[in-house]
Order: C-alpha cells, then structure tokens, then sequence
C-alpha cells in the first residue's frame, strides 16, 4: 500500500511538473516572446548569479582551509620528509595563488560581460604579446618546482648513506603485514613461496647462511636517527606499503623486491607530546568517547594504500619509533628464525 | 568543381527515390546516418551514466555511515547488502564499475561519440561519415559492450572489483576476491568489444576530417570542436591497441595458465605454478593507454566548450592558433606522461625523474586554454543559455583540477599523497567534472540540432546551479581527507582511529553527492520531455557562425537539400566591424575588401 502510494504521488508530481511547464510555455508564447531564448533579463540574473556562486566557492575554499586544514599530518617524522614538506609548501602557496587569481576573475567577467541589449562584444582575435606572458609565466614557475623536485626525488631514491643502513624486510599478504628483521650480519637470508609452510609465514629458506638469525615479528620496531633500507615482498597482490607520518611510500609487487630507505627522526614517545597530535587525539578521543568506544592513544601506523581485496581497509601494523638502546632491548627479546622454527 | 555538382544531382535523385522508405528498423536500428548514430550513442550513454552515478550514490551512503544498516541497499544489492549493510566486496565492485563506467561507457563513447559522429560531418560540410556501414558498427560494438558490462552485474560471484584499472594480479586470481571470476572474464570481454568499437569509430573520424571538408574549409578554418575530436580520435587509434593487448594478455593469465603477469604467487595456503611474469609489465600497457584515456575524454568537452564560449561570447576564441597548437602539445605530451601513475612501483628513479618533468610540462598548454577562455570573455556580450554556463563551469574545474596536478606530477611530493583521496579529488574534478560539464553544454547547445527542438531553460539553469555547487561541494573536501592521509577505495575507515574525525566530512559529501545525483532528474526528464513537447528550434537559435546551422531543422540524409555549402571564412567571426548582425556564417562570402584573415 505504501509503495502503490508514493508511486502514484511521484506519477501525480511529475504530471503536475509537465502541465506547469506547458502553462509557462503557452503564457510566454501569447506574450510574444520568444521560447527559451535567452532574454536580457536571463543573462542579468544568471550573470549575477554566477559572481554571487562562484564568489562563494572561493569563500568556502577559504572556509574549508580555515576548518579542515588543521587535520593534515603533523610534522614529518623523517629526515626526508621535511624536505617534501618545503617542496609540498612551495607548490600549494603557488597555486593557491594562481587559484585565487584565475577563479575569481572567472567569475568577475562573467558577472561584467553579461549580455546587455545593444551592446556589442569587441573583435578581438589574439595578441602574441599577452599569450607569450602566459606561456613563459608557468614555464618559469614550472621550471623551479621540476628542478627542486628532481632534486628531492633523486635525493629519496638514492640516498648517500653515511652509515649502512638497518635492513628490514616488510612481507605484504591479504590482509597483514610481516616485518624481518636481518640480524647481526644486517643480510637478510634468502626467502621464496616455495618455503612458505607451517610456521615459516615468509617463506625462509634456511639453508642459506644469512637466513638463521633473521627475526620475524608482528610489529615494527625502528631505532631513532638512524637509517633504515626497507625491503618490500608480497606473496599474492600487489599491496603498497604507506607510512604517512614519515611521508613514505613503496608498492609490494609478488614476483619481484621494492626498496625504501628512510631514517625516522622523532619518537612514539616524543610525538605523542606533539602540539598537532595532542589536539589530534583529543579531538578523536572526544568522538571516541561520544560513541562509548575505547579510548585511542596515539600510535604511528603502516597502512595498506593499494586495493588488495575485501579487508582492504583494515591491513594495518603498528610502527614504534624509539631510542637505540630500546630497540636494541626489544630485538634482544625477539626469536630468532633458527630458534623458532 | 562541375564534378562535384553533377555528383550532387546524382545524390539529390538518390533522396528522392528513398527518403520515403523508411520503416522502424532502417531508421533507429541498422541506420547509417551519422545524425542518429550520435543520437544513439548519447541515449546509450545517458543510460549508462544514470547507472554509473547510482552506484556512486550507494557507495557514498556506506562510506558516511560505515557498516550501517539501510535498506535501500539490501533492495539494489540483494544478497550482497545481507540486512542492509554493504558487504566489503560489493563495495569494491561498486567502485570498480562505477569508474569503467563513467570513464570508458559515459565520458568516452557517450561524449566524443555523441558529439563526434554529429558535428564532423554537418561542421565540415560533409554529407556523412566516410564509411555509414564502419560507423554503424562501431555503435553496435559499444551497444554489445555495455550490455555485457550490465550482464556482469548479475554473475553470481559479483563483478569485476579490482579497481577500474583492474591491476594484476588481484584481476588476475579468483582466489583473490570473488570478483575476479566469471565478473572479470566478462569486464575483459566487454572491454576488448568497446575498444574494437572504438578503434572503428576513431578511425572514421580522422579519414572524415581528413578527406571530406568541403571546398575552402582549410584545415586553419576548422571549428575547435572538429580539431579536438580529430585529435581525440588520433590519441584513441595510437592508445586503445595497447589496452587491448593488456586485456588479451590478462586474458590468457586467467584463462591459459600463462604467466605474462604473474609469478611467485602464494594463495589459499598453495603455491601457483605461475613463474617469471611482472605486474608492473600490465601497469605499463595499461597507463600508455590510461594516460592519453585522460586526454581522449578531456579534449572534445574542451573543443565543445570553445565553441560554445566564443558563440555565446559573441565574440571570436581568443588565440585560435594557440589552441590548436595546445591541443597538438597535449596530445603529444600525453604519450609520454603515464609514468606518473607508477611513481611509487618501484621502476627505475630515472624514469620517474623523466616523467615527472614531462608531466609538468603540461601544465604549459593547459594555462594557455585556459587563459584564452577567460580572455574570450572579456569584453564580450555574454548571452547565459545552459550551456554557456556549463562551459563556464568547465572552465573553473578545469583550473581548479589541473592546479593540484601539479603536485600529483612531481614525483617527490606524489609518494606521500599517491592513492589518497588527494587524488580522487584531483582526477573528478579535472576531468570528470569538465568533461561532464563539457557533454552537458554540448547537450544543451546541439539539442535542436539532434530534436529539432529547444531545451526548457529554466530547468538548465535549475540543473547547472545544483550540479555545479553541490560537484565542488562533492570534491573539493576529498583534498582534505588526503592530506590527512586517507586512502581511496577503503571500504570504511573505522579501522584506523586516526581517521576518526573525518566522519563528518565523509557525512557532507555524501549528502552533496545525493542531492546532486538526484537533481539529474530534472536533466533526464527536460532532456526526455523536450524531445516530443519542447517548442521547435529555430533553424539558427544560438546564431551560430558554424556550417551545422546552415541545415534544415527536419533531418534528411545528405545534411543539405541543396549543394554543400562552401567555407569563406573561419568559424569565429562574431562581432565583426563592418557587419550589422554580430555574427558571420562561414558560409557568406568575403565583403569587398574584407580579409579572412584565416
């Protein structure tokens, strides 16, 4: 009964929209004008309109960063990540810029030019002189983000390492993530599917030498200051390994090894003092609260960034970032390879 | 000349004896006119982006109120909605479907095979298409092809759900997620047909513009649209064969056990046999298409808009050559830029260094068109029909769109914001909502073209003004929820706490994205509505200088009664000093002492 009622009061308002439109159509035709051309009154008002509107998305534009914009990440927590954060700052202050410019000049001459009776528009076809300015404009601004950020890129990608980096192996399976770390030797032994079985979840091959002191664990360790060479596997999808408060990133591809090194700079313990992170947590603790879930304290994450499959959304392993001396009591307390299987 | 005009006598004694033949199927069904081949292309793809825009109306509703019960879902999704709460595999194939979708069945066969198959030849002077037979095929492939996407929703495993990039090996193995079974056979399939009719309906463009301008129509007089859909149609004959081999090769991975893009797979507690093939191998041959894809959806809503710019201006594009050569630079660049989806694959940094500087480059062109859309405004006359502000709008998602491209370009600042919503705002805007604003100017613009009759106005205002503020209102917040950190394609984002006070944002789009799809109802029902009870169109309404408004508003096959009409001028003589109306049909010779200038 209800259906049959709402689809007898949707058939009734679209009769009623279809005679309302045909009335209009009549009336305006009796009154000589001609149908749905554009009259002056049209453009006024919709040239009005389009300030009025325009104007107020750049406004909420405003409004949004005024809002919105403290969530962004805190402060990077590696010594790269301050670099891509200049370079992040540099190009969003340009175009910021030209946004500002360009929208609201838009939406001015649209407002400006809105047709009028017995105006006619100006004949203008071009001006070498204006496109060049707006060619060579971009160029040069162009030309400072390409050179700095090919600077930067290559400064990630192959690091000069003053001291040899802690190499760490970070294995992706639907839907978690496995950490090895390499040992006393700091060289992971050799790891294949074809050894995957029981409890060798990576597939450790021990007959290769540098394979017994490897150690696996659930959860990611990293000493401060110093630099880590990450390894990345996967065993059945592509998934992509992303740490957003080191602004780090590097695809797991089956088949082949990916690498990523960075050096975490602050941690757990220093962070959780952070003035944006403190504001961070309360303002989720409050939501928490409101919804009578557990309270949240906060911890860095590794997040799963490439669709992988259903839990997806939930491949999550927690990062502890802290001094040398803790980590290296922790990795004293881990199994070794040789020991757990 | 006398050749052409005894070949004219002959075509006109050929109307005669068969105008009046027609019956249902000649007409709608095995027609080659290219007048209702556009047509059915654009109902097609009207059809498929209401079922596109419905699933992102579903998918928004689960990502504000995660893991809640509604039964508006267990009512679409059946069993796969169990008490009305999405289940996080339909979820991906909502996605997925939704961007195949809008990218491939609305944005690429709905506008520029819509427009293309209508404007090349009334704009050129040409009596149809090079081959009819060539085109009707080309539609009837594309009809096949979304009809075995739409099947796919219904296969028991659900469909395809890999993202609509369908990446290796998620794609590749039913163990992986339900999708990749019978879904995914059946999105290759539906692919491999789309893009066999594509590749039929690119080439015919190109050999149309190419060879079948009318006398004086020199390639420098060219309307922008024309140029923007004969080098759209370059871009999808030098593209879509690469895709197609992705697709073929992905194909026998699923099917023939070889190993182009699988190797050292475990899964379901067993190793696969699979050894030696590269994912990223399938990433490549999917981004050399993927990329110039952008720009095969981009520039005819671009060339559309020039058009209805510099008419509705009153006055001529500003830099008519420097928007052909910016479409020419686009095209070019965009061949060498589909690295930058890849930044964070692991492929040599050197390549990244390489693609990130010809990425930037693009940025170059895109300024030039879009200063030289706001400089046609300037100073002009400017007449509001619907499409004038749906070209106004392109204008602004197309700056806003393309400003965040250049961060997404650069490779260093890529890596922290790749696969985040950042990046789902920056592709919607830049070219989803350009190039939908794009097809609906030129829906608005070409209807009494196609109907013979006129649009109701006031629903196009009513219809621009909710779907411009409520499409930014959509967006612009995902740029937030990236630099928070969130991925895309997560099905909730509960599981991480740090995400918590997005709720609210994810809350407002969706909002945005309802009221927003449903206000296409008043597009679909003006559009239905004005195609048997719109008043009728006036030959020339918009007074427009191209050669599609010289034809008589009843179609017939031929376009002209009489000869084809011969080109003196260029397309943008509005506002002329020394003529009292303020346009020039290209068809009017050149007053005394006039110079073309073109």
């Amino acid at each position: 009964m209800n259906t049959v009622s709402i689809i007898v009061l949707i058939v009734l308002a679209i009769l009623t929209i279809v005679q309302v439109m045909r009335i209009s159509e009549i009336s305006s035709s009796i009154q000589g004008g001609k149908d749905n051309q554009v009259s002056e009154k049209d453009n006024d008002t919709q040239g009005k309109l389009l300030l009025l509107v325009g104007m107020g998305f750049v406004i909420s534009v405003l409004v949004m960063y005024w809002a919105w914009g403290y969530h962004s990440l805190p402060a990077p927590s590696s010594e790269h990540g301050a670099e891509i954060d200049s370079l992040w700052n540099l190009s969003m202050l340009i175009i910021n810029v030209v946004f500002f410019i360009v929208q609201p000049i838009l939406f001015y001459f649209g407002y400006k030019y809105r047709g009028k009776k017995g105006t006619k528009a100006v004949y203008y076809e071009h001006n070498n002189k204006l496109e060049l300015f707006w060619t060579m404009v971009p160029a040069l601004a162009l030309a400072v983000l390409i050179i700095w950020g090919l600077n930067v890129w290559s400064g990630l990608m192959m690091p000069e390492n003053e001291e040899e980096p802690i190499v760490i192996e970070l294995y992706a399976q639907q839907f978690n993530w496995t950490a090895r770390y390499s040992g006393g030797d700091n060289q992971l032994g050799y790891a294949t599917v074809h050894e995957i079985g029981g409890a060798n979840i990576v597939g450790v091959d021990m007959e290769d030498i540098y394979s017994s002191d490897d150690i696996v664990t659930k959860s990611l360790h990293l000493p401060v200051g110093k630099p880590i060479k990450f390894e990345f596997r996967s065993q059945d999808v592509i998934h992509s390994a992303y740490f957003p408060h080191f602004r780090a990133q590097m695809n797991c591809v089956p088949g082949s090894k990916t690498y990523f090194q960075f050096t975490p700079t602050v941690t757990t313990a220093e962070i959780r003092q952070n003035k944006d992170v403190k504001n961070h947590v309360e303002e989720v603790n409050g939501i928490r609260a409101a919804k009578g879930e557990d309270l949240w304290e906060f911890d860095y994450v590794l997040l799963c960034n490439k669709i992988c499959g259903a839990a997806h959304y939930n491949m999550q392993m927690e990062i502890i970032v802290e001094t040398e001396e803790e980590y290296n009591a922790w990795l004293k307390e881990q199994k070794t390879v040789a020991e757990t299987l | 000349m006398s050749n052409t005009s005894t070949k004219n006598e002959h075509f006109q004694d050929h109307l005669m004896e068969h105008h009046h033949k027609e019956n249902f199927f000649t007409k709608y069904i095995f027609t080659m006119d290219h007048k209702m081949i556009g047509k059915q292309f654009l109902i097609t793809g009207m059809f498929m982006g209401i079922v596109g825009v419905m699933m992102s109306m579903l998918f928004r509703l689960e990502l504000a109120y995660p893991e809640q019960s509604f039964p508006i879902l267990e009512f679409f999704l059946g069993k796969w909605a169990p008490d009305g709460v999405m289940d996080p595999n339909m979820y991906l194939a909502l996605v997925t479907i939704h961007g195949t979708i809008m990218v491939f069945f609305v944005l690429t066969a709905g506008l520029s095979g819509t427009f293309s198959n209508l404007l090349i030849p009334l704009q050129i002077g040409a009596r149809d298409m090079a081959s009819g037979f060539m085109n009707a095929l080309s539609y009837w492939f594309f009809f096949l092809s979304s009809v075995v996407m739409i099947a796919s929703l219904f296969v028991e495993s659900g469909p395809a759900s890999g993202g609509w990039t369908v990446y290796p090996p998620l794609s590749a193995l039913p163990q992986a997620m339900p999708g990749s079974g019978t879904g995914m056979t059946l999105w290759l399939i539906s692919m491999t047909l789309f893009i066999v009719g594509s590749l039929l309906g690119s080439l015919n463009y190109i050999v149309t513009v190419v060879n079948m301008r009318t006398k004086g129509m020199s390639m420098t007089r060219l309307p922008l649209t024309i140029w923007a859909f004969f080098v759209t149609a370059i871009l999808g004959v030098l593209s879509f064969p690469v895709l197609l081999s992705a697709a073929l090769l992905l194909m026998f991975d699923r099917l023939l056990g070889t190993s182009f893009y699988l190797s050292d797979i475990f899964i379901g507690g067993e190793v696969l046999s699979y050894s030696g093939g590269s994912p990223v191998l399938y990433q490549h041959l999917f981004w050399f298409l993927g990329h110039p894809e952008v720009y095969i959806i981009l520039l005819p809503a671009l060339g559309i808009s020039s058009e209805v710019i510099a008419t509705n201006s009153r006055k001529p594009i500003f830099g008519y050559r420097a928007m052909v050569g910016s479409i020419l630079a686009i095209a070019f660049l965009s061949f060498i830029v589909w690295g930058h989806h890849m930044f964070v694959t692991g492929m040599n940094p050197f390549l990244g260094s390489v693609f990130t500087f010809t990425t930037l480059l693009i940025a170059i062109p895109s300024a030039v068109k879009a200063f030289n859309y706001i400089t046609t405004l300037w100073k002009g006359n400017i007449q509001y029909t619907p499409a004038m502000l749906f070209s106004i709008g392109l204008v602004s998602t197309f700056v806003t769109g393309g400003l965040t491209g250049v961060i997404l370009g650069d490779s260093a600042l890529d890596i922290n914001v790749h696969d985040t919503y950042f990046v789902v705002a920056h592709f919607h805007i830049v070219m989803g909502l350009s190039a939908i604003f794009g097809m609906f100017a030129g829906v608005y613009h070409w209807f009494p073209k196609m109907y013979g009759r006129m649009m109701n106005k006031s629903m196009g205002y009513a219809h621009f003004w909710l779907t411009f503020i409520t499409a930014y209102g959509v967006f612009f917040p995902m740029h937030f929820l990236g630099m928070a950190g969130l991925p895309r394609r997560y099905y909730s984002n509960t599981a991480f706490p740090m995400f918590d006070n997005l709720a609210d944002i994810n809350v407002l789009i969706t909002y945005f994205a309802i009221i927003g799809g449903i206000a296409q109802l008043i597009f679909i029902f003006n559009f239905f509505y004005s195609i048997w009870r719109g008043p009728k169109a006036s030959q020339n309404p918009w007074r427009a200088n191209s050669l599609e408004w010289t034809t008589p508003v009843e179609h017939l096959h031929g376009n002209w009664p009489g000869d084809v009409p011969v080109v003196h001028r260029w397309a943008y003589d509005y506002s002329k000093p020394g003529y009292e109306e303020d346009f020039v049909p290209q068809n009017v010779p050149l007053a005394e002492g006039e110079e073309s200038g073109h």
